[in-house]
Protein backbone atom coordinates (compact mmCIF):
# COMPACT_ATOMS: atom_id res chain seq x y z
CA UNK A 1 0.00 0.00 0.00
CA UNK A 2 1.48 3.22 -1.11
CA UNK A 3 2.39 5.49 2.54
CA UNK A 4 1.26 8.81 0.88
CA UNK A 5 -2.07 9.45 -0.46
CA UNK A 6 -4.15 12.32 -1.79
CA UNK A 7 -5.00 13.99 1.37
CA UNK A 8 -1.52 13.95 2.19
CA UNK A 9 -0.22 15.50 -0.98
CA UNK A 10 -2.79 17.92 -0.43
CA UNK A 11 -1.86 19.11 3.07
CA UNK A 12 2.06 19.33 1.68
CA UNK A 13 1.09 21.56 -0.99
CA UNK A 14 -0.99 23.40 1.37
CA UNK A 15 2.30 23.50 3.82
CA UNK A 16 4.54 24.56 0.71
CA UNK A 17 2.16 26.91 -0.33
CA UNK A 18 1.46 25.11 -3.77
CA UNK A 19 -1.80 25.55 -5.43
CA UNK A 20 -2.91 22.68 -6.98
CA UNK A 21 -5.78 21.43 -8.81
CA UNK A 22 -7.93 18.29 -8.20
CA UNK A 23 -6.15 16.94 -11.20
CA UNK A 24 -2.90 17.71 -10.68
CA UNK A 25 -2.99 16.08 -6.52
CA UNK A 26 -4.56 12.92 -8.27
CA UNK A 27 -1.35 12.65 -10.28
CA UNK A 28 1.15 14.07 -7.66
CA UNK A 29 -0.24 11.22 -5.43
CA UNK A 30 0.31 8.22 -7.68
CA UNK A 31 3.60 9.70 -8.85
CA UNK A 32 4.95 10.74 -4.84
CA UNK A 33 3.57 7.16 -4.00
CA UNK A 34 5.74 5.42 -6.69
CA UNK A 35 9.07 7.38 -5.53
CA UNK A 36 8.30 6.53 -1.56
CA UNK A 37 7.76 2.72 -2.70
CA UNK A 38 10.96 3.29 -4.18
CA UNK A 39 12.41 4.76 -1.14
CA UNK A 40 11.28 2.33 0.76
CA UNK A 41 13.08 -0.61 -0.62
CA UNK A 42 16.63 1.25 -0.11
CA UNK A 43 15.81 0.94 3.32
CA UNK A 44 15.04 -2.62 3.41
CA UNK A 45 18.33 -3.12 1.65
CA UNK A 46 20.05 -1.11 4.99
CA UNK A 47 19.73 -3.05 7.60
CA UNK A 48 19.99 -1.65 11.25
CA UNK A 49 23.63 -1.74 11.14
CA UNK A 50 23.63 0.81 8.52
CA UNK A 51 24.08 4.23 9.07
CA UNK A 52 21.19 6.86 7.83
CA UNK A 53 23.33 9.09 5.54
CA UNK A 54 22.39 12.61 5.33
CA UNK A 55 25.83 13.75 3.36
CA UNK A 56 27.63 11.76 1.21
CA UNK A 57 30.67 13.55 1.62
CA UNK A 58 32.81 11.86 4.61
CA UNK A 59 33.34 15.67 5.81
CA UNK A 60 32.76 17.02 9.40
CA UNK A 61 33.58 20.66 10.56
CA UNK A 62 33.86 23.12 7.98
CA UNK A 63 34.60 26.03 10.12
CA UNK A 64 34.75 29.97 9.65
CA UNK A 65 36.80 32.03 11.60
CA UNK A 66 34.60 34.67 13.69
CA UNK A 67 35.59 37.34 11.89
CA UNK A 68 33.61 40.16 9.69
CA UNK A 69 33.58 40.35 5.97
CA UNK A 70 31.11 42.18 3.91
CA UNK A 71 27.82 43.71 4.30
CA UNK A 72 25.57 45.33 1.60
CA UNK A 73 24.04 48.61 2.02
CA UNK A 74 20.45 49.27 2.68
CA UNK A 75 19.91 50.10 -0.95
CA UNK A 76 21.55 47.06 -1.68
CA UNK A 77 19.53 44.77 0.26
CA UNK A 78 16.49 46.62 -1.26
CA UNK A 79 17.09 46.48 -4.84
CA UNK A 80 15.20 43.31 -5.20
CA UNK A 81 12.29 43.46 -3.44
CA UNK A 82 8.81 44.08 -4.86
CA UNK A 83 8.20 47.14 -2.15
CA UNK A 84 9.79 48.65 0.45
CA UNK A 85 9.81 51.43 3.13
CA UNK A 86 12.04 53.10 5.43
CA UNK A 87 14.83 51.46 4.57
CA UNK A 88 13.04 47.92 5.13
CA UNK A 89 11.34 45.63 2.94
CA UNK A 90 6.99 46.26 3.12
CA UNK A 91 5.53 42.75 3.42
CA UNK A 92 2.10 41.99 3.75
CA UNK A 93 0.64 41.85 7.11
CA UNK A 94 -0.07 38.24 7.57
CA UNK A 95 -2.58 37.54 9.76
CA UNK A 96 -3.48 33.72 10.24
CA UNK A 97 0.22 33.43 11.79
CA UNK A 98 2.10 35.53 14.32
CA UNK B 1 -12.12 39.84 26.23
CA UNK B 2 -10.61 38.90 29.72
CA UNK B 3 -10.28 35.50 30.87
CA UNK B 4 -11.30 34.03 34.40
CA UNK B 5 -8.63 33.82 36.59
CA UNK B 6 -8.46 31.69 40.09
CA UNK B 7 -6.78 33.24 42.92
CA UNK B 8 -3.25 32.10 43.05
CA UNK B 9 -4.01 29.87 46.79
CA UNK B 10 -7.15 28.61 45.34
CA UNK B 11 -5.27 27.28 42.32
CA UNK B 12 -2.92 26.02 44.02
CA UNK B 13 -5.19 24.10 46.52
CA UNK B 14 -6.85 22.36 44.02
CA UNK B 15 -3.70 21.63 40.89
CA UNK B 16 -0.39 20.91 40.73
CA UNK B 17 1.51 22.92 38.04
CA UNK B 18 4.25 21.74 35.67
CA UNK B 19 6.48 23.49 34.09
CA UNK B 20 8.69 23.85 31.04
CA UNK B 21 11.00 26.50 29.55
CA UNK B 22 12.75 27.07 26.38
CA UNK B 23 15.27 29.63 26.51
CA UNK B 24 16.96 31.29 23.74
CA UNK B 25 20.21 32.99 23.97
CA UNK B 26 21.20 35.35 21.20
CA UNK B 27 25.36 34.87 21.05
CA UNK B 28 27.70 37.76 20.98
CA UNK B 29 30.18 36.45 18.12
CA UNK B 30 31.33 39.19 15.92
CA UNK B 31 29.47 37.93 12.66
CA UNK B 32 26.13 35.75 12.33
CA UNK B 33 26.48 31.76 12.45
CA UNK B 34 26.72 31.08 8.70
CA UNK B 35 27.55 34.51 6.99
CA UNK B 36 30.28 36.81 7.78
CA UNK B 37 27.97 39.67 8.19
CA UNK B 38 28.92 41.58 11.95
CA UNK B 39 25.97 40.69 14.42
CA UNK B 40 25.68 43.81 15.97
CA UNK B 41 22.28 45.29 17.85
CA UNK B 42 20.72 48.13 16.55
CA UNK B 43 22.60 49.55 13.47
CA UNK B 44 20.38 50.70 10.13
CA UNK B 45 18.16 48.22 9.07
CA UNK B 46 19.10 46.08 6.29
CA UNK B 47 22.96 46.71 6.68
CA UNK B 48 24.33 43.74 8.82
CA UNK B 49 23.61 41.55 6.01
CA UNK B 50 24.56 40.01 3.11
CA UNK B 51 23.17 37.70 0.77
CA UNK B 52 23.49 34.54 2.93
CA UNK B 53 21.43 36.51 5.59
CA UNK B 54 18.80 37.61 2.81
CA UNK B 55 18.59 33.94 1.53
CA UNK B 56 19.53 34.71 -1.99
CA UNK B 57 19.35 31.68 -4.25
CA UNK B 58 22.28 29.82 -4.66
CA UNK B 59 24.17 31.31 -1.51
CA UNK B 60 25.67 28.73 0.65
CA UNK B 61 26.22 28.85 4.26
CA UNK B 62 29.23 28.50 6.33
CA UNK B 63 29.52 27.67 9.79
CA UNK B 64 31.19 29.73 12.69
CA UNK B 65 33.60 28.12 14.75
CA UNK B 66 33.30 30.58 17.93
CA UNK B 67 29.83 30.04 18.09
CA UNK B 68 30.01 26.32 17.77
CA UNK B 69 32.81 26.93 20.87
CA UNK B 70 29.69 28.84 22.61
CA UNK B 71 27.17 26.45 22.27
CA UNK B 72 29.30 23.75 23.74
CA UNK B 73 30.55 25.75 26.05
CA UNK B 74 26.97 26.51 27.30
CA UNK B 75 26.30 22.80 26.94
CA UNK B 76 29.28 22.21 29.47
CA UNK B 77 28.31 24.79 31.45
CA UNK B 78 24.38 23.50 31.87
CA UNK B 79 25.99 19.53 32.90
CA UNK B 80 25.33 18.67 29.36
CA UNK B 81 26.78 16.20 27.41
CA UNK B 82 28.27 17.09 24.15
CA UNK B 83 27.44 15.35 21.11
CA UNK B 84 30.53 13.44 19.24
CA UNK B 85 28.59 13.93 16.19
CA UNK B 86 25.57 16.33 15.40
CA UNK B 87 24.17 17.94 12.42
CA UNK B 88 21.56 21.16 11.65
CA UNK B 89 18.62 21.21 9.91
CA UNK B 90 15.79 22.45 8.02
CA UNK B 91 12.65 23.97 9.97
CA UNK B 92 10.52 24.53 6.95
CA UNK B 93 7.80 27.38 7.41
CA UNK B 94 7.06 30.51 5.63
CA UNK B 95 6.90 33.90 7.27
CA UNK B 96 8.61 36.89 6.20
CA UNK B 97 10.83 36.98 9.38
CA UNK B 98 12.80 34.44 7.43
CA UNK B 99 13.85 34.98 3.85
CA UNK B 100 14.85 31.26 3.31
CA UNK B 101 11.57 29.84 3.89
CA UNK B 102 13.77 27.87 6.55
CA UNK B 103 14.83 28.71 9.61
CA UNK B 104 18.43 27.16 10.20
CA UNK B 105 18.47 24.26 12.95
CA UNK B 106 19.15 21.41 14.81
CA UNK B 107 15.97 18.68 15.23
CA UNK B 108 17.56 15.07 16.44
CA UNK B 109 21.03 15.77 17.31
CA UNK B 110 21.33 18.78 19.16
CA UNK B 111 24.83 19.68 20.28
CA UNK B 112 24.16 19.11 23.67
CA UNK B 113 22.16 17.56 25.68
CA UNK B 114 20.67 15.38 29.27
CA UNK B 115 21.97 18.44 31.79
CA UNK B 116 20.72 20.30 34.77
CA UNK B 117 20.92 23.32 36.81
CA UNK B 118 20.65 23.50 40.47
CA UNK B 119 18.53 26.37 41.09
CA UNK B 120 18.93 28.18 44.69
CA UNK B 121 15.39 29.56 45.20
CA UNK B 122 15.08 32.63 47.60
CA UNK B 123 15.16 30.65 51.22
CA UNK B 124 18.11 28.66 49.99
CA UNK B 125 16.42 26.13 48.73
CA UNK B 126 18.17 24.22 45.86
CA UNK B 127 15.84 22.94 42.90
CA UNK B 128 17.27 21.06 40.28
CA UNK B 129 16.04 21.79 36.81
CA UNK B 130 16.39 18.86 34.21
CA UNK B 131 17.64 19.91 30.56
CA UNK B 132 16.94 18.15 27.90
CA UNK B 133 18.44 19.77 25.38
CA UNK B 134 20.84 22.52 24.05
CA UNK B 135 20.63 23.19 20.25
CA UNK B 136 22.31 25.53 17.79
CA UNK B 137 20.03 27.67 15.46
CA UNK B 138 19.78 30.98 14.20
CA UNK B 139 17.65 33.93 14.83
CA UNK B 140 15.17 35.50 12.10
CA UNK B 141 14.61 38.83 11.11
CA UNK B 142 12.45 41.43 13.06
CA UNK B 143 9.22 42.73 11.60
CA UNK B 144 7.18 46.14 12.87
CA UNK B 145 3.48 45.66 11.85
CA UNK B 146 2.10 48.87 11.07
CA UNK B 147 -1.32 50.54 10.35
CA UNK B 148 -3.90 49.13 12.91
CA UNK B 149 -3.10 48.83 16.94
CA UNK B 150 0.23 49.98 16.65
CA UNK B 151 2.55 47.35 16.93
CA UNK B 152 0.86 44.49 16.76
CA UNK B 153 -0.85 42.23 13.81
CA UNK B 154 -4.45 42.37 14.26
CA UNK B 155 -5.68 44.99 12.34
CA UNK B 156 -2.00 45.83 10.73
CA UNK B 157 -2.16 46.55 7.50
CA UNK B 158 1.48 45.70 6.41
CA UNK B 159 4.90 44.70 7.79
CA UNK B 160 8.61 46.07 7.58
CA UNK B 161 11.38 43.23 7.85
CA UNK B 162 14.49 44.60 9.25
CA UNK B 163 16.63 41.53 8.13
CA UNK B 164 19.82 42.28 10.32
CA UNK B 165 19.32 40.17 13.08
CA UNK B 166 18.59 37.43 10.52
CA UNK B 167 21.49 34.63 11.23
CA UNK B 168 22.34 35.90 14.57
CA UNK B 169 23.96 32.50 16.03
CA UNK B 170 21.40 31.44 19.09
CA UNK B 171 21.30 28.35 21.53
CA UNK B 172 17.90 26.99 21.96
CA UNK B 173 17.69 25.78 25.81
CA UNK B 174 15.12 23.21 26.42
CA UNK B 175 14.21 21.94 29.70
CA UNK B 176 12.55 18.16 30.99
CA UNK B 177 9.03 18.43 32.71
CA UNK B 178 9.64 20.50 35.65
CA UNK B 179 7.39 18.72 38.42
CA UNK B 180 6.87 19.74 41.95
CA UNK B 181 7.48 22.91 42.51
CA UNK B 182 3.90 23.49 43.93
CA UNK B 183 3.65 26.87 44.84
CA UNK B 184 7.06 28.13 44.13
CA UNK B 185 6.42 27.50 40.32
CA UNK B 186 6.67 31.31 39.46
CA UNK B 187 9.68 31.97 41.80
CA UNK B 188 11.36 28.68 40.38
CA UNK B 189 10.73 30.22 36.40
CA UNK B 190 12.09 33.61 37.47
CA UNK B 191 15.19 32.11 39.00
CA UNK B 192 15.61 29.67 36.23
CA UNK B 193 15.60 32.48 33.63
CA UNK B 194 18.53 34.14 36.22
CA UNK B 195 20.27 31.40 36.24
CA UNK B 196 20.83 30.99 32.55
CA UNK B 197 21.14 34.60 32.24
CA UNK B 198 23.84 34.49 34.72
CA UNK B 199 25.75 31.12 32.96
CA UNK B 200 25.60 32.84 29.55
CA UNK B 201 26.47 36.45 30.54
CA UNK B 202 29.38 34.28 33.42
CA UNK B 203 30.81 32.45 30.32
CA UNK B 204 31.23 36.08 27.78
CA UNK B 205 29.23 33.64 25.09
CA UNK B 206 26.21 36.00 25.17
CA UNK B 207 25.60 40.08 26.21
CA UNK B 208 22.36 38.42 28.37
CA UNK B 209 20.39 41.53 28.18
CA UNK B 210 16.99 40.63 28.41
CA UNK B 211 15.41 44.11 27.25
CA UNK B 212 17.48 43.51 24.11
CA UNK B 213 16.32 40.23 23.08
CA UNK B 214 19.38 38.22 23.87
CA UNK B 215 17.82 36.24 26.51
CA UNK B 216 14.47 35.30 25.57
CA UNK B 217 12.11 32.41 27.18
CA UNK B 218 9.06 31.01 26.27
CA UNK B 219 7.52 29.32 29.00
CA UNK B 220 5.13 26.13 28.99
CA UNK B 221 2.73 25.82 32.10
CA UNK B 222 0.22 22.59 32.62
CA UNK B 223 -2.16 21.89 36.23
CA UNK B 224 -3.42 18.28 37.05
CA UNK B 225 -5.07 17.57 39.88
CA UNK B 226 -2.82 16.86 42.86
CA UNK B 227 -2.15 13.31 42.99
CA UNK B 228 -2.58 12.97 39.13
CA UNK B 229 0.42 11.30 36.92
CA UNK B 230 -0.70 12.50 34.02
CA UNK B 231 0.35 16.00 32.67
CA UNK B 232 -2.08 18.55 31.52
CA UNK B 233 -2.75 19.99 28.57
CA UNK B 234 -0.25 23.25 28.43
CA UNK B 235 0.51 26.69 26.75
CA UNK B 236 3.30 28.27 25.65
CA UNK B 237 3.21 31.96 26.48
CA UNK B 238 5.79 33.67 24.25
CA UNK B 239 7.44 37.10 24.17
CA UNK B 240 8.43 36.62 28.17
CA UNK B 241 11.57 39.08 27.89
CA UNK B 242 12.19 40.31 31.10
CA UNK B 243 12.39 37.83 35.00
CA UNK B 244 10.09 39.82 36.88
CA UNK B 245 7.67 39.05 33.82
CA UNK B 246 8.61 35.65 33.87
CA UNK B 247 7.66 35.51 37.47
CA UNK B 248 4.09 36.90 36.91
CA UNK B 249 3.61 35.31 33.15
CA UNK B 250 3.71 31.80 34.84
CA UNK B 251 1.91 32.81 38.41
CA UNK B 252 -0.91 34.23 35.47
CA UNK B 253 -0.93 31.44 33.87
CA UNK B 254 -1.18 28.93 36.70
CA UNK B 255 -4.60 31.31 37.50
CA UNK B 256 -6.03 30.80 34.22
CA UNK B 257 -5.57 27.30 33.50
CA UNK B 258 -7.27 26.69 37.01
CA UNK B 259 -10.33 28.47 36.37
CA UNK B 260 -10.55 26.93 32.60
CA UNK B 261 -10.48 23.29 33.93
CA UNK B 262 -12.85 24.71 36.99
CA UNK B 263 -15.30 25.25 34.77
CA UNK B 264 -15.13 21.83 32.93
CA UNK B 265 -13.95 23.20 29.61
CA UNK B 266 -10.58 21.64 28.54
CA UNK B 267 -7.32 23.47 28.47
CA UNK B 268 -6.16 24.63 24.86
CA UNK B 269 -2.91 23.45 23.91
CA UNK B 270 -2.21 27.46 22.48
CA UNK B 271 0.12 29.84 22.15
CA UNK B 272 -0.06 32.69 24.27
CA UNK B 273 1.26 36.17 24.11
CA UNK B 274 2.40 38.07 27.43
CA UNK B 275 1.24 41.61 27.50
CA UNK B 276 3.34 43.82 30.45
CA UNK B 277 0.77 46.34 30.76
CA UNK B 278 -1.62 44.35 31.65
CA UNK B 279 0.01 41.39 32.99
CA UNK B 280 -2.53 38.67 31.09
CA UNK B 281 -1.70 36.59 28.36
CA UNK B 282 -3.96 36.36 25.17
CA UNK B 283 -4.54 33.74 22.71
CA UNK B 284 -2.22 33.69 19.61
CA UNK B 285 -2.56 30.74 17.10
CA UNK B 286 -3.26 27.10 18.02
CA UNK B 287 -1.14 24.79 17.45
CA UNK B 288 -2.07 23.43 14.22
CA UNK B 289 -0.59 22.60 10.30
CA UNK B 290 1.62 25.41 10.98
CA UNK B 291 3.73 23.55 13.17
CA UNK B 292 4.45 20.84 10.83
CA UNK B 293 7.85 22.23 10.06
CA UNK B 294 9.14 19.15 7.90
CA UNK B 295 12.64 19.18 9.57
CA UNK B 296 15.19 17.05 7.67
CA UNK B 297 18.80 16.98 7.67
CA UNK B 298 20.62 20.70 5.86
CA UNK B 299 22.59 19.49 2.95
CA UNK B 300 24.47 22.67 2.48
CA UNK B 301 26.09 22.16 6.37
CA UNK B 302 28.22 18.94 6.83
CA UNK B 303 27.72 17.22 10.09
CA UNK B 304 29.99 19.20 13.49
CA UNK B 305 32.12 16.46 15.32
CA UNK B 306 33.19 17.73 18.66
CA UNK B 307 36.04 15.15 19.54
CA UNK B 308 36.82 14.42 23.41
CA UNK B 309 40.02 16.64 23.47
CA UNK B 310 38.30 19.88 21.90
CA UNK B 311 35.56 19.23 24.56
CA UNK B 312 38.20 19.38 27.23
CA UNK B 313 40.13 21.99 26.29
CA UNK B 314 37.13 23.63 26.16
CA UNK B 315 36.01 22.76 29.71
CA UNK B 316 39.21 23.84 30.78
CA UNK B 317 38.19 27.60 29.87
CA UNK B 318 35.33 27.65 31.24
CA UNK B 319 35.00 31.13 34.41
CA UNK B 320 33.90 30.02 37.84
CA UNK B 321 30.45 28.72 37.99
CA UNK B 322 28.00 31.11 39.19
CA UNK B 323 26.95 29.52 42.56
CA UNK B 324 31.02 29.09 43.15
CA UNK B 325 31.10 32.75 41.94
CA UNK B 326 28.53 33.85 44.43
CA UNK B 327 30.82 32.19 47.42
CA UNK B 328 33.67 33.36 46.64
CA UNK B 329 31.72 37.47 46.46
CA UNK B 330 30.45 36.94 49.39
CA UNK B 331 33.52 36.06 51.68
CA UNK B 332 35.65 39.05 49.42
CA UNK B 333 32.89 41.59 50.46
CA UNK B 334 32.20 40.48 53.56
CA UNK B 335 28.29 40.32 53.82
CA UNK B 336 26.38 38.20 56.19
CA UNK B 337 24.31 35.65 54.76
CA UNK B 338 21.37 37.37 54.86
CA UNK B 339 23.09 40.14 53.45
CA UNK B 340 24.58 38.88 50.60
CA UNK B 341 20.65 36.69 50.24
CA UNK B 342 19.10 40.12 49.52
CA UNK B 343 22.09 41.30 47.25
CA UNK B 344 21.24 38.36 45.41
CA UNK B 345 17.32 38.58 45.53
CA UNK B 346 17.28 41.70 45.06
CA UNK B 347 19.03 41.41 41.88
CA UNK B 348 22.31 43.58 42.03
CA UNK B 349 24.89 41.67 42.76
CA UNK B 350 26.79 41.81 39.56
CA UNK B 351 25.90 45.89 39.78
CA UNK B 352 27.34 45.83 42.89
CA UNK B 353 30.60 43.83 41.84
CA UNK B 354 30.69 46.82 38.71
CA UNK B 355 30.13 49.17 41.56
CA UNK B 356 33.29 47.99 43.46
CA UNK B 357 35.19 47.85 40.57
CA UNK B 358 34.46 51.27 39.56
CA UNK B 359 36.00 52.25 43.17
CA UNK B 360 33.40 51.96 45.83
CA UNK B 361 34.52 49.73 48.94
CA UNK B 362 31.96 46.69 49.36
CA UNK B 363 29.87 48.40 52.28
CA UNK B 364 29.61 51.65 49.99
CA UNK B 365 28.19 49.80 46.94
CA UNK B 366 25.88 47.49 48.97
CA UNK B 367 24.33 50.61 50.95
CA UNK B 368 23.75 52.67 47.49
CA UNK B 369 22.02 49.52 45.93
CA UNK B 370 20.34 48.16 48.59
CA UNK B 371 19.42 51.28 50.44
CA UNK B 372 18.85 54.22 47.36
CA UNK B 373 18.15 51.82 44.04
CA UNK B 374 16.64 48.71 44.85
CA UNK B 375 13.72 51.76 46.32
CA UNK B 376 13.72 53.35 43.42
CA UNK B 377 13.77 50.48 41.06
CA UNK B 378 10.72 49.25 42.81
CA UNK B 379 8.80 51.94 42.28
CA UNK B 380 9.20 52.03 38.86
CA UNK B 381 8.57 48.71 38.28
CA UNK B 382 11.93 47.80 36.60
CA UNK B 383 14.66 45.43 37.79
CA UNK B 384 17.16 47.74 39.86
CA UNK B 385 19.94 47.26 36.87
CA UNK B 386 17.50 48.62 34.56
CA UNK B 387 16.92 51.77 36.08
CA UNK B 388 19.74 53.60 34.30
CA UNK B 389 22.33 53.96 37.61
CA UNK B 390 25.77 53.42 36.68
CA UNK B 391 28.58 52.72 38.76
CA UNK B 392 30.55 55.66 38.25
CA UNK B 393 27.77 57.61 39.20
CA UNK B 394 27.56 56.01 43.08
CA UNK B 395 31.58 56.40 43.44
CA UNK B 396 31.20 60.08 42.06
CA UNK B 397 28.13 60.60 44.56
CA UNK B 398 29.76 58.53 47.29
CA UNK B 399 33.10 60.66 47.01
CA UNK B 400 31.11 63.85 47.34
CA UNK B 401 29.39 62.86 50.39
CA UNK B 402 32.98 61.60 51.84
CA UNK B 403 34.42 65.21 50.88
CA UNK B 404 31.73 66.70 52.73
CA UNK B 405 30.44 68.44 49.55
CA UNK B 406 27.27 67.33 49.82
CA UNK B 407 25.35 64.99 52.83
CA UNK B 408 23.48 61.89 52.66
CA UNK B 409 19.75 63.65 52.29
CA UNK B 410 21.41 65.78 49.11
CA UNK B 411 23.46 63.00 47.22
CA UNK B 412 19.90 61.03 47.14
CA UNK B 413 18.24 64.46 45.80
CA UNK B 414 21.12 64.13 43.00
CA UNK B 415 20.66 60.34 42.45
CA UNK B 416 17.10 61.55 41.37
CA UNK B 417 18.38 64.62 38.85
CA UNK B 418 21.07 61.63 37.71
CA UNK B 419 17.81 59.33 36.89
CA UNK B 420 15.47 62.42 35.84
CA UNK B 421 18.53 63.09 33.33
CA UNK B 422 19.49 66.15 34.43
CA UNK B 423 23.44 65.56 33.97
CA UNK B 424 26.38 64.51 36.13
CA UNK B 425 26.18 64.81 40.06
CA UNK B 426 28.12 67.52 39.92
CA UNK B 427 26.44 69.34 37.38
CA UNK B 428 23.39 68.85 39.10
CA UNK B 429 24.74 69.79 42.51
CA UNK B 430 25.58 73.03 41.10
CA UNK B 431 22.05 73.49 39.13
CA UNK B 432 20.20 72.60 42.20
CA UNK B 433 22.47 74.38 44.44
CA UNK B 434 23.21 72.04 46.68
CA UNK B 435 25.70 71.99 48.24
CA UNK B 436 26.88 71.35 52.84
CA UNK B 437 27.42 74.81 54.43
CA UNK B 438 31.00 74.23 55.13
CA UNK B 439 31.46 77.98 56.47
CA UNK B 440 31.66 77.92 59.98
CA UNK B 441 29.95 80.90 60.71
CA UNK B 442 26.29 80.31 59.99
CA UNK B 443 27.22 76.92 61.66
CA UNK B 444 28.52 78.25 64.67
CA UNK B 445 25.45 80.36 65.24
CA UNK B 446 23.27 77.77 64.70
CA UNK B 447 25.46 75.67 67.06
CA UNK B 448 25.72 77.92 70.18
CA UNK B 449 21.79 78.37 69.69
CA UNK B 450 20.79 74.57 70.03
CA UNK B 451 23.68 74.75 73.40
CA UNK B 452 21.59 76.95 74.70
CA UNK B 453 18.34 75.88 74.19
CA UNK B 454 19.86 72.19 75.50
CA UNK B 455 22.22 73.14 78.47
CA UNK B 456 21.74 69.70 79.83
CA UNK B 457 22.47 68.25 76.87
CA UNK B 458 25.38 70.33 76.46
CA UNK B 459 26.35 69.22 80.50
CA UNK B 460 26.44 65.57 79.74
CA UNK B 461 28.65 66.62 76.60
CA UNK B 462 31.12 68.31 78.39
CA UNK B 463 30.60 65.86 80.97
CA UNK B 464 32.21 63.43 78.86
CA UNK B 465 29.06 61.55 77.24
CA UNK B 466 29.96 62.39 73.95
CA UNK B 467 27.16 60.20 72.89
CA UNK B 468 24.67 62.94 73.54
CA UNK B 469 25.85 65.26 70.78
CA UNK B 470 22.83 63.54 68.51
CA UNK B 471 20.48 65.87 69.84
CA UNK B 472 22.57 68.98 69.71
CA UNK B 473 23.89 67.39 65.57
CA UNK B 474 20.22 67.62 64.95
CA UNK B 475 18.65 70.81 66.24
CA UNK B 476 21.25 72.30 64.04
CA UNK B 477 20.76 70.21 60.81
CA UNK B 478 17.11 70.92 61.48
CA UNK B 479 18.55 74.80 62.06
CA UNK B 480 20.34 74.58 58.69
CA UNK B 481 17.44 72.51 56.54
CA UNK B 482 19.98 69.49 56.47
CA UNK B 483 22.75 71.64 54.24
CA UNK B 484 25.02 71.27 56.86
CA UNK B 485 28.09 68.42 56.97
CA UNK B 486 27.04 66.06 59.78
CA UNK B 487 30.42 65.47 60.56
CA UNK B 488 31.69 68.73 60.48
CA UNK B 489 28.62 70.02 63.17
CA UNK B 490 30.13 67.40 65.04
CA UNK B 491 33.90 68.69 65.24
CA UNK B 492 33.16 71.99 65.92
CA UNK B 493 30.30 71.11 68.61
CA UNK B 494 33.38 69.69 70.79
CA UNK B 495 35.67 72.43 69.75
CA UNK B 496 33.36 74.41 71.33
CA UNK B 497 32.55 72.53 74.09
CA UNK B 498 36.07 72.42 74.59
CA UNK B 499 35.34 68.21 74.89
CA UNK B 500 38.70 65.75 72.92
CA UNK B 501 36.55 63.86 70.38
Amino acid sequence: MAAINRDDVAHLAQLAHIEMSAEELDRMAGELAVIVDSVKSVSEAAGDDVPATSHPIPLTNVFREDVVGHTFTAEQSLSGAPDAYEGRFKVPAILDED
Amino acid sequence: MTDATLSFEEAMDKYDPVLGFEVHVELNTKTKMFSSAPNVFGDEPNTNVNEVDLGMPGVLPVVNKTAIESSIKIGLALNCKIAEKCRFARKNYFYPDTPKNFQTSQYDEPIAYDGYLDIELSDGTVFRVEIERAHMEEDAGKLTHMGGATGRIQGADYSLVDYNRSGVPLVEIVTKPIEGAGSRAPELAKAYVAAVREIVKNLGVSDAKMERGNVRCDANVSLRPHGRERFGIRSETKNVNSLRAVEHAVRYEIQRHAAVLDSGEPVIQETRHWHEDTRTTTSGRAKSDADDYRYFPEPDLVPITASREWVEELRATLPEPPAARRKRLQADWGYSDLEFRDVVNAGVMDEIEETIAAGATATVARKWWMGEIVGRAKNADVDPGQLGVNPATIVELNKMVEDGKINNKMASEVLDGVLAGEGTPAEIVGKRGLAVVSDDGPLLEAIDAALAAQPGVADKIRGGKIQAIGAIVGAVMKATRGQADAGRVKELILERLGVEG
